[in-house]
């Protein structure tokens, strides 16, 4: 029988599976995708947020446990777990050595997202050439590893991991770590999460996965079924506004539209809904999945003029462009008089002073509602450009309830050898909300933990066996 | 769709006389476009090489744009390994090979005289005639001045069979052509986008860059990939050891001849001697280095390469390696009655080699050196963007 078995592929997965492995434990791991789409969410990732008291290679300057925890605490207004948040972040300073040890290569951060120099550290190649670096060393290591693996249910005695079966085939194990992803891509499930709104419309039917197409939240529900304790909403998730022309899945980083705070961003009404100036965009880009799945027909637009093009990360298709605010409108299927008198009234309220877009300068619309508070120049210089946005989906929120053990519980009792990391907990550290990385953070620190602790489990077992 | 909204607007454009027309691109070069735009709103492969800091300098990918990103791309592979968009994601982006064909292209469109630019396109035929009529050419020579291959008059002379002026008459103009077709080629990608002007500094990162092969040290010192997603340095070692094989060799003759002219000693010289030294060190580094190329060739992804330029690739490794082990085997075999036939397959396979330099893969190094100059040389100036996410 085999020691330890990871269900999952992405990068907590990984790090559990060589963690175990560095235990002494054998380990298999069990990816659902094939080998090409192998790594789930983890190859979009591009970076890791990092507690630092120092300088340190690639990052600079220091990010305090306080700082870290603070950024946690605002994003997620509350919904999180300090004792679990504050082990993530403490894992995420002394983790990059063992990540190296594992062929993870960082480099400082990439052109255009300056901003977290001070807080990430970017892996050089993305999270595709982390995922493909952990499977190296695996393999390396001895970590046996199937694709096309996908577990459609497990064996439990109460608490107690017995098997997991892959179709028809029943694969036992001394422990188990679950690290499958979340669900978002099951459309049904977040149709159903999403339900209808008060318009009729079901909103989750016009979302986009920026993530793989893999995670249909198998294990979740099954484990839902069984009991086990779950934690967050399930309307909650990493949910960002793209490009409306990204793909139904696995559009990645290249999809987002980084514009929004240099312009307006209407809706199918033409009506302006919220501020786009409000914050710095790195701070801002990820409530504005959930404002888009708020508007009629879950779509908006980003509007800017000539100004804007050259300061922002180039999109990846090209924007609607029209020589006047009239023809853009008719461009992009809106009411050309309603939005003309919304752009008009935009643009009659701007006071502009003097526009710095790195800074929360004094450019800002007075007596209009909502208010644009930073950046506000009016849109007046053709061509214009529009770029239609809908809510992208990253990853959900909705988990498995854990302690700092990664432990899996059943009515408030922890299990002794299901553990659980990644996506399937993250709800435990991030209710809702988000900032750039931490996602990986979490992965990284839980997988390692769940390993650990997968590995002691299953010596454990050895010894009673010897007993 | 995208090019044709661009050609829409500059239709538009054009018809407010507004802009001056910008040449069409190829259907290669469209897809580099394509696929940079992409690339441009990722840069998880900034720290690669330098094809992608080159890269975000840019919002838009004129013919010259891309001309300058495919001959700064070395098809390391890194890129194509770690991208979340490759195949078989719907993006297909796969960089190595779109920049490999319009690499050829640029080699095609920029060659002296512009009609022995197609020779690119046919390279295995190109290299086959090539070495076909330099060997007839020799043997035939042979023939003519000796009555026979087997005929040689004394055991370890060369020069008897051919003499030294004849060898100097034929070689001299097909490498001095040669370094004339290459240099104008060269002159014209630079023009076709002059970087502005060249510093020390710029000029001394270059010929590192160049010297060193940094950029198949994949960013991180551990190499390129090959097969799979691992990283290996053997690629820039078996480069190295075919280049700087190549230029010993090349030291080889040079010092041979200024023996020859400036001393007056004659060849055959003495395996202590410079020339042998240097030809038996540069012979056997370049033996090692294209066999070793060669393997790799064989073992590469298929996605990591354009196949049409396998002929190509493999045909230049093979007439490095036949030079090579032919030139010492000239050299072992030199007192037996092989001497002929050696030294006919010799020269014939320089001869073969010197005629197909601007015509072959040996363009990449010197289009690539100019890339990795102008590059040099354009990121020391101030960039007009001011991208940001803030």
């Amino acid at each position: 029988m085999i020691d330890v078995l990871v269900i999952g592929g992405g990068n907590a997965a990984l790090c559990a599976a060589l963690m175990a492995r560095e235990a002494g434990a054998s380990v298999l791991l069990l990816e659902a995708s094939p080998k090409a789409w192998r790594g789930g969410n983890s190859q979009h990732t591009r970076n890791l947020r990092c507690m630092h008291d120092a300088p340190q290679d690639v990052l600079v300057e220091a990010y305090t446990e306080e700082e870290y925890w603070q950024d946690l605490l605002k994003v997620t207004g509350g919904a999180t777990n300090e004792a679990l948040a504050r082990l993530v972040i403490r894992e995420s300073s002394t983790c990059r050595p063992w990540m190296r040890s594992h062929g993870v290569h960082f480099q400082p951060s990439l052109s255009g997202a300056l901003h977290t120099a001070r807080t990430n550290a970017f892996f050089m190649g993305g999270g595709k050439a982390l995922v493909n670096a952990y499977y190296r060393s695996a393999e390396r290591l001895g970590v046996r590893v199937r694709y096309e693996a996908p577990v459609d249910r497990l064996e439990l005695d109460e608490a107690r991991f017995v098997a997991a079966w892959v179709g028809t085939e029943r694969i036992e194990a001394r422990s188990c770590v679950l690290a499958a992803g979340g669900f978002e891509s099951n459309r049904e499930w977040l149709r159903e999460a999403w339900g209808l709104n008060e318009r009729g419309e079901y909103p989750a039917d016009n979302f986009l996965i920026r993530g793989t197409r893999f995670n249909t939240g198998t294990l979740l529900r099954f484990m839902q079924g069984a009991g086990a304790d779950m934690i967050g909403d399930a309307t909650q998730a990493h949910m960002v506004a793209i490009d409306a022309r990204a793909p139904l899945y696995d559009g990645g980083i290249c999809t987002r539209i980084d514009c929004v705070s240099l312009g307006v961003v209407v809706n199918r009404e033409a009506q302006r809904f919220y501020d786009e100036g409000e914050d710095f965009w790195p701070k801002r880009y990820a409530i504005w999945g959930r404002l888009v799945a708020q508007q009629p027909g879950q779509v908006a637009w980003s509007i800017i003029d000539a100004k804007a093009v050259g300061r922002f990360m180039p999109p990846v298709f090209p924007g609607t462009q029209a020589d006047s605010l009239h023809e853009l409108a008719v461009m992009l299927g809106l009411e050309p008089s309603t939005f003309v008198q919304t752009l008009e009234r935009y643009n009659a309220a701007c006071r502009v002073g003097s526009f710095d877009h790195t800074a929360l300068d004094d450019c800002h619309t007075e007596g209009l509602a909502p208010a644009k508070t930073h950046w506000a120049r009016p849109l007046d210089t053709p061509p214009f450009y529009g770029y239609a946005l809908r809510p992208g989906v990253t990853f959900t929120y909705l988990g498995l309830k854990v302690d700092a053990r990664a432990a899996a519980h059943f009515g408030g009792r922890a299990s002794d050898n299901l553990f659980v990391a990644g996506e399937m907990m993250a709800g435990n550290v991030l209710g809702k909300g988000y900032t750039a990385g931490v996602g990986m953070s979490i992965g990284t620190a839980f997988g390692r933990i769940a390993g650990t602790q997968a590995a002691l489990a299953a010596i454990k077992e050895h010894s009673h066996a010897a007993a | 769709m995208q090019q044709l909204e661009a050609l829409t607007r500059e239709a538009a454009a054009l018809g407010q006389g507004r802009v001056i027309p910008i040449r069409a691109l190829t259907a290669d070069e469209t897809e580099v476009g394509r696929q940079m735009q992409i690339c441009n709103a990722c840069r998880y492969c900034e720290g690669f090489c330098a094809v992608f800091p080159a890269m975000t300098r840019r919002l838009e990918f004129a013919k010259a744009d891309i001309h300058l990103l495919a001959n700064l791309c070395h098809n390391c592979g890194a890129c194509l390994h770690a991208c979340q968009y490759a195949p078989p994601h719907e993006f297909a982006v796969n960089v190595p090979q779109a920049m490999a064909k319009v690499r050829l292209q640029t080699y095609s469109e920029f060659a002296w005289p512009p009609a022995l630019g197609k020779l690119y396109q046919r390279q295995g035929l190109t290299l086959a005639l090539a070495l076909a009529a330099a060997l007839s050419l020799f043997l035939a020579l042979a023939a003519l001045l000796q009555g026979g291959l087997w005929q040689a008059p004394g055991p370890g002379s060369f020069y008897a069979i051919f003499p030294h002026n004849l060898m100097v008459g034929l070689f001299s103009p097909i490498f001095l052509f040669a370094l004339l077709a290459l240099g104008i080629g060269v002159r014209q990608f630079w023009r076709s986008a002059p970087p502005g002007p060249l510093s020390g500094a710029a000029a001394g990162e270059a010929t590192h860059d160049v010297l060193s092969l940094r950029h198949l040290g994949g960013g991180h010192g551990e190499g390129c990939n090959n097969e799979d997603d691992a990283f290996s340095l053997l690629r820039r070692r078996f480069h190295h050891l075919t280049f700087y094989g190549f230029m010993l060799c090349f030291a080889a003759t040079s010092v041979a001849t200024l023996y020859h002219y400036l001393l007056g000693w004659q060849a055959p010289y003495g395996y202590l001697s410079l020339p042998k030294l240097l030809g038996i060190s540069g012979g056997l580094a370049l033996v090692a280095g294209t066999l070793g190329l060669f393997w790799l060739n064989l073992r590469r992804h298929p996605l990591q390469q354009d196949l049409a330029q396998r002929p190509m690739d493999r045909g230049f490794i093979a007439l490095l390696l036949l030079t090579a082990v032919s030139g010492l085997a000239l050299m072992l075999l030199r007192q037996t009655s092989a001497l002929g036939l050696m030294l006919c397959l010799h020269l014939g396979a320089v001869m073969a080699l010197f005629a197909t330099l601007p015509y072959g893969k040996f363009a990449h190094g010197i289009y690539r050196s100019a890339a990795l100059l102008k590059w040099a040389i354009e990121k020391r100036q101030p960039s007009r963007l001011h991208l940001t996410e803030d």
